[in-house]
């Protein structure tokens, strides 16, 4: 930059033209028709008698620091006390207080991972990377070695169960997403059966059945004295969910590439598996981004179904948290809080989906 | 709802499959180091809930702790496996747990065909009324002529019919099918009366801007009682967690807490003596060491004390002792003799 382009000597418009100018964007944008105008209105109406009682709640009566809780229940506006009280028991559960720096260290390596993930130039070295991210996490979380106390995964709650359920789901479900798309579209009539029965089934129930059949029922088959661990039972039923439905929008993705990209791969000599790897599949994925990340979204909010099955993820640590006799019936501060962070994360996703949309669409452009 | 037949079906299945751990239970245990205690996932308060630092405590859970410091003289010698209402009975059939204690509530079927042993009752829970204070109730014998708040389709609705056809007595319902909605509608003066039951209608009086202002009728019209509870098959187990209970209440019978239980030891009652270990014989009988009650009531103390550090007047749920009083005290709390 240099010092002529400062010193434009063109004049700035004046007040009056400003005015001018935005009251025309107005009359344009807002009231431009007689349907319009009352839809702005509406909105503009119930802006008004919305937006200035959320602000007294949540800013002006709020109540942002107290041990006492009749302080709060005496306030008018919201108990962000309670927030402050509770935000480790909903973070991170029934973890040892003192070691909850663990957890805490898991949840910003997992973040960190989410986020260098995004970048392109990992991709090259993802596998090694989350399997040492994951098996850092799984140290520090079991603990046991290195002089950090072994802590059961009955106590681990909060934040880290939830991206575990999911993180881990989504990782080992794509795989077997892949598989059983390709499966499904097999010329082997075995392999084909196999993969529709399986997606069919589980696509045709709920998540929350496939979470009692593991948690009920399951133990009831294994011979007496042999129980698998409530957090692998659930984390196993979370990973058949999702492979489901992710090889049905992989197949999507199959199915959409047209006849002469397989042509092209079978004329050119490639096997099976290097047709697929090189030419079908990238293209494929690519696709079916919106969808998959669709889908990462869905299964991101129903692991707050193992509610059901009494594993402490953040939603269920958010409920019992309210149960604190002390601490009762401050809900709308927990769940807004909790929707917050649910938020936080599915934001972030959709935001890094339209990103990767446009990067992969940069090829095909013409 | 088809998640409550599953889990019937779970149930129904496990009784078919009878898993036969006779006797294994308490030698597990010992030799495991710890109880598996099955607690309230969801969290009840004053039963099972979690503080800010995520410790689980209330009635239910010093139970636990006390079976614990029997058996290994150590009340922190316990792990809880939270678990869903479906989910409790196949966690203790299954033996992911050793002993269950959920607020469940004692029956013919659980303690027969769920294949579960009742070890006696640690809560007489039934349903209640609230009223406000400044109507001038003090017992629902008074309740003629009153509208009622009270959720349909469940045995509370049921109850209340009952009860005020039992007594000759008239009543409008309100039936309103949202917990909220219906607590809502009794804050507001829609109703005179709240009716579910009483550990409910105390959890839900704490949220109260002023809970002082509401009262707790003293009549419960149907039996909710609650006990920790263990498989078939194991016996011994059963008796050990059977006595333990007792053992805290005949504590609070006879006047031992967990300040002055040393000085106990050197009573001269003899129930006393049996009962610290100080005269040998329990300990041996039930297979743990003979100070197993000392140490539950050291640690945990006794039952009064229990009640009143979780769910007792003095706490936000603020209960009267009512029917879980001592007999001696008008109450239903009855230890058989320690001889």
């Amino acid at each position: 930059m240099t010092a002529e382009t400062r010193d434009d000597p063109r004049p700035s418009p004046d007040f009056a033209a400003r005015v001018a100018g935005s009251l025309a964007w107005v009359r344009n944008n807002l009231f431009n028709t007689w349907y319009n105008a009352l839809f702005t209105l509406i909105i503009a109406w119930f802006f008004l008698n919305v937006l200035p009682p959320l602000f007294d709640w949540m800013v002006t009566n709020s109540v942002w620091q107290t041990d006492d809780p009749r302080v709060c229940r005496d306030a008018a506006g919201a108990c962000w006390a309670f927030i402050h009280e509770k935000y480790r028991f909903i973070l991170f559960g029934t973890y040892p207080y003192d070691e909850q720096w663990r957890p805490l260290l898991m949840v910003m390596i997992t973040i960190a991972l989410l986020a260098a993930s995004c970048d392109k130039r990992t991709w090259r070295f993802i596998v090694p990377m989350w399997v040492a991210g994951l098996t850092v996490s799984g140290v520090l979380l079991w603990g046991g070695v290195f002089g950090l106390t072994y802590v059961e995964n009955l106590r681990w709650g909060g934040l880290p169960i939830t991206l575990l359920l999911s993180v881990v789901g989504l990782a080992v479900a794509f795989p077997i997403a892949v598989l059983l798309a390709l499966g499904r579209r097999s010329d082997l009539p075995v392999v084909r059966a196999i993969c529709i029965c399986y997606i069919e089934m589980i696509r045709g129930v709920p998540l929350i059945t496939l979470l009692f059949m593991s948690s009920v029922m399951l133990p009831l088959f294994l011979p007496t004295g042999v129980t698998i661990d409530k957090l692998l039972r659930a984390q196993i039923a979370m990973i058949m969910f999702a492979a489901a439905y992710l090889a049905e929008v992989i197949r999507g993705g199959l199915q959409s590439l047209p006849r002469g990209q397989y042509e092209a791969a079978d004329s050119l000599g490639l096997g099976y598996w290097r047709k697929m790897r090189l030419i079908i599949l990238p293209q494929a994925l690519a696709v079916v981004i919106p969808p998959i990340v669709n889908t990462f979204i869905a299964f991101f909010k129903d692991t707050s179904l193992v509610l059901i099955i009494g594993i402490f993820d953040i939603m269920t640590a958010t409920k019992s948290a309210l149960t604190d006799p002390h601490w009762r019936g401050f809900f709308r501060e927990a769940y807004l809080f909790t929707g917050v962070i649910y938020f936080c994360f599915c934001f972030f996703m959709s935001k890094y989906s339209q990103w990767l949309e446009k990067e992969f669409s940069k090829g095909r452009r013409h | 709802m088809n998640t409550k037949a599953l889990a019937l079906a779970g149930v129904v299945l496990a009784t078919l499959a009878a898993p036969a751990l006779a006797g294994e239970t308490f030698d597990a245990v010992k030799e495991k180091g710890f109880v598996q205690c099955g607690v309230n996932a969801g969290g009840l308060p004053g039963f099972a809930n979690t503080d800010s630092e995520g410790t689980f405590v209330g009635l239910d859970i010093d139970f636990c702790r006390a079976v614990a410091a029997a058996v290994f003289g150590d009340a922190e010698a316990v792990r809880y496996t939270p678990l869903s209402a479906q989910q409790r009975f196949t966690a203790l059939q299954s033996g992911e747990i050793d002993v269950l204690i959920r607020n469940t509530t004692w029956t013919t079927t659980r303690d027969t065909s769920l294949g579960l042993n009742f070890t006696g009752v640690n809560f007489y829970d039934g349903q209640g009324f609230m009223v406000p204070t400044n109507l001038g109730v003090t017992s629902a014998m008074e309740l003629d002529g009153a509208t009622v708040c009270v959720q349909p389709g469940t045995t509370t609705e049921l109850n209340l019919a009952d009860f005020f056809r039992a007594n000759a007595m008239s009543f409008e319902p309100v039936v309103i099918e949202k917990l909220d909605e219906v607590v809502e509608a009794y804050v507001q003066g829609r109703c005179d009366v709240y009716t579910t039951d009483a550990s409910g209608i105390a959890s839900t009086r704490s949220t109260f801007t002023n809970p002082e202002e509401h009262l707790i009728l003293p009549e419960l019209i149907s039996k909710e009682p609650l006990g920790p509870s263990v498989r078939h098959g194991d016996d011994q187990w059963f008796d050990v967690v059977k006595w333990v209970g007792f053992a805290l209440l005949e504590a609070e019978e006879k006047g031992i807490t967990a300040a002055n239980v040393d000085a106990m030891l050197e009573s001269t009652d003899p129930t006393i003596q049996r009962l610290l270990g100080v005269d040998a014989g329990m300990g041996e009988a039930l297979g743990l060491e003979e100070n197993w009650a000392y140490n539950a009531i050291k640690q945990v103390g006794n039952y009064g004390e229990i009640f009143e550090r979780h769910v007792g007047v003095e706490t936000p749920l603020g209960l009267s002792r009512g029917l879980n009083a001592l007999w001696t005290d008008g109450g239903l709390m009855y230890a058989p003799p320690i001889r």
